[in-house]
């Protein structure tokens, strides 16, 4: 930081990335998501061959600058043909979803692993890319083709990378202030007390969007009830105002008292600044969080651990990594093109591809090339390889509508009142009850 | 409503003899030609009205009792009024945003409208440079709520905003301006009016310029006081702007939401019925059906109050 103020430097950060998001929410709300592109460019060889399959629309969520750097790349690579690429503000196009896919949706777009995926493919609004899936099947574990899979057992999906996530940190700070990784959620909150005394916000933490407390939840959840509990739940089929809850809101207190104060008024990337300059020791989050480091010295310093066991019989095994790839439209203008395309996402060239400039995710491919991995990412495929279960993330695992307007506020009521969570507990089973139905 | 029986004696010379008969005469006097031109130009408006507004809204109405996701017409099932018990039962954010429409409400008419006025009254004194003064004041109303939002944010981030670099510096604690629930909604109220003052300020402004200066002139002759004058001659000139400032006011206030929307999606704190709607329908939750329920107690919501105008504006006419 030395050179700038930090006002400034942190202004520019704050002005870089919310343009995106202003600009994506007055685009739509004028014109909704079909009608709309963020910034459209062309990448691909457009080798113009007479076997050149013709131009392919590609619809992205990659607003943040790294990721969005990350597909160019990915696409120059190609030579299949042109792909024209649509971006749109990451959470804006999560939102419109539903509009997106029901107007004229691009032939490919981004899109995740879990109920959602399952959900489109049962509604009949995304393509069975099960032909791709013949050619590219080979290149990737059952674990990963069983989260591609709809429910009627056809691929709707085509992997890129997934991403744990994990409690992050600056190796210098541990180093300066002579701390421990800790092995145990106890440990992790007298860790807390003492960097608390050194002047430090132990745990950063931010929740203005709503989505960030998903992980915190999730991580307690499946340490304290396990793995299969937390599916049931989302599932719908477990209480939520059952003593397993209520014992995961308990300790979630307890994380509360070291955790950076005002959360709902930070975003994430505010949150993890604030790990970057030193003003707070340790951050839950995906291994996106690194984006916010600067690269170089500051990026290197960054390391992570996984998230404590908090009960021995439970473990830590589980580990909270989500799945990012691609779903083709219903009614692809270039159907040919865009299964050509799927291909090519589906291979290990377009992970590394995306992967070198991108290097905050890991590849899912089996052939990916692990050597030019840097440091995290090899403790990230570490981590997730490991894992006994991966869970995708509660918006991801959860039927939407519960996830956004029940469990985002919910949650965020439980941080302003953490003593409150009996009766908020007791709204969302009411709630749940009302979603759940079909 | 521009076309009552008011406007048919129109049609005659003001000094339009004795009514009665002779109005009916007139009636009859519309030629075929008149009655079509009548007829399209009462026609249009209306069939674009109905297509347009009407049927939007009873289909809201419509859907209101029924549960949807928004995906396909089959998938449509009627739940009668289940939909509005959950919305008043188990919806935590429901009486929140209500609360919260009214409060934007009552801040709007009794913050910056006064201000608008104040400033249009000052501006209205030609004074030095008030071309500068006008322009600086009304600019915020040229940007769109989502861009005022975006502004506000970056003066009202807890870490690295503007207000919170100032008051650290004398020593405060950081105050997290948006994320705490009990004064978030006054801060993003701040932004709001920040943007309404300039809006008020221009609409008095031109009223102030339709006061004819000759009636200021003679209130001063009678020696009246510059509060007095504004008081008891300005002021109730003023009433044609005044009633569009309150019908203004009122919608800006029932529609509000860019804002809002903009700053954490419209939750803790800062909940608007809009935001709700919007969070059902258009968000991933598509719950159709729930958000339509909403949407329709928002529209009984501004049905009384266009009642109340209506009925207003009608009693103004019949004096």
């Amino acid at each position: 930081m030395g050179d700038r103020t930090s006002a400034e430097s942190a202004l520019s950060a704050v002005f870089n990335r919310r343009l995106f998001l202003g600009a994506g929410v007055v685009a739509v709300g004028t014109a909704g998501l079909a009608g709309c592109g963020g910034s459209s460019s062309s990448g691909g060889g457009g080798g113009g061959g007479g076997d050149a399959t013709g131009e392919v629309s590609f619809g992205s969520n990659a607003s943040d600058e790294v990721p969005k750097k990350a597909f160019e790349a990915t696409f120059a690579a190609y030579d299949g043909g042109t792909v024209k690429v649509n971006t749109v503000d990451h959470n804006t196009f999560q939102e419109q979803i539903n509009n997106y896919l029901q107007g004229r949706p691009d032939d490919v777009f981004t899109w995740f692993a879990g109920y959602r995926m399952r959900f489109f493919a049962k509604k009949g609004l995304v393509s069975d890319v099960s032909e791709v899936w013949d050619k590219i099947g080979g290149g990737f574990s059952d674990a990963i083709k069983k989260a591609s899979t709809g429910d009627d057992g056809k691929q709707y999906f085509v992997p890129l990378y997934n991403y744990p996530w994990a409690v992050h940190y600056r190796k210098s700070v541990f180093e300066s202030g002579g701390y421990e990784i800790p092995k145990t959620l106890d440990d992790m909150i007298t860790l807390g007390a003492a960097m608390k005394k050194d002047g430090l916000a132990p745990l950063a933490f931010a929740d203005k969007d709503g989505w960030p407390a998903m992980g915190t939840f999730d991580y307690l959840n499946m340490r304290i009830n396990g793995y299969d509990f937390h599916v049931n739940l989302m599932a719908g089929k477990e209480a939520w105002d059952g003593p397993k809850v209520a014992a995961v809101f308990d300790t979630w207190r307890r994380v509360l008292e070291i955790s950076q104060p005002n959360s709902l008024g930070r975003t994430w990337q505010e949150a993890a600044q604030s790990v970057a300059q030193k003003k707070a020791g340790m951050y839950l989050l995906g291994t996106f969080v690194g984006q916010q480091f600067k690269e170089g010295a500051e990026r290197d310093d960054l390391d992570f651990f996984p998230f404590p066991e908090v009960d021995p019989a439970v473990g830590a095994d589980a580990v909270e990594a989500p799945i990012d790839g691609f779903m083709m439209a219903k009614r692809p203008k270039n159907a040919d093109g865009a299964k050509k395309l799927l291909e090519y996402l589906g291979s290990a060239e377009a992970e590394n591809a995306y992967l070198a400039t991108d290097p905050n995710d890991v590849g899912v491919h089996k052939d990916v090339d692990t050597s030019k991995y840097n440091a995290l990412q090899k403790k990230a495929a570490e981590l997730i390889g490991g894992a006994k279960s991966i869970s995708q993330f509660l918006d991801r695992d959860a039927d939407p509508t519960f996830a956004s307007t029940v469990a985002i506020p919910a949650f965020q009521n439980f941080i302003k009142n953490p003593a409150d969570a009996a009766s908020i507990a007791k709204s969302m089973e009411e709630q749940k009850k009302s979603i759940y139905t079909n | 409503m521009a076309v009552t029986t008011a406007e048919v004696p129109a049609r005659d010379t003001p000094a339009a003899g004795p009514p009665g008969p002779r109005r009916r005469r007139s009636a009859n006097r519309w030629t075929r030609r008149d009655k079509l031109v009548l007829g399209l130009m009462i026609g249009v408006p209306t069939a674009i009205s109905v297509l347009l507004v009407w049927l939007p809204a009873l289909a809201s109405v419509g859907l209101s009792f029924t549960r949807w996701d928004g995906i396909g017409l089959d998938t449509i099932s009627w739940v009668g009024l289940r939909n509005y018990r959950e919305i008043f039962t188990i919806y935590p954010p429901f009486f929140p945003a209500l609360w919260h429409n009214v409060l934007w409400l009552a801040f709007f008419l009794l913050i910056p409208t006064p201000i608008g006025l104040l400033l249009a009254t000052l501006l209205d004194k030609e004074i030095r440079g008030t071309r500068i003064y006008q322009s600086a004041i009304f600019l915020p109303v040229v940007l769109s709520l989502a861009i005022v939002g975006f502004i506000w944010q970056l003066i009202y981030s807890t870490d690295q905003g503007l207000v919170n670099a100032v008051i650290t510096r004398f020593g405060a604690d950081p105050v997290d301006w948006l994320g705490n629930p009990d004064i978030n909604l006054w801060a993003v109220l701040l932004a709001a009016s920040w943007r309404h003052v300039g809006y008020m300020m221009i609409l008095y402004l031109a009223g102030l310029k339709g006061v004819d200066p000759t009636i200021k002139e003679a209130a001063a002759i009678d020696g009246a006081t510059a509060w007095q004058t504004f008081r008891y001659v300005v002021f109730p000139a003023l009433r044609p702007v005044n009633i569009v400032v309150l019908v203004i006011t009122v919608i800006e206030s029932l529609r509000a939401f860019d804002l809002v929307f903009v700053i954490n999606g419209g939750r803790n704190g800062l909940e608007l019925l809009s935001v709700l709607v919007t969070q059902n329908i258009i968000g991933e939750a598509s719950r159709i059906g729930y958000g339509s329920a909403i949407a329709s107690i928002m529209l009984v919501i501004s049905t009384v109050f266009i009642g109340i105008y209506t009925v207003n504006v009608f009693r103004e006419e019949r004096r």
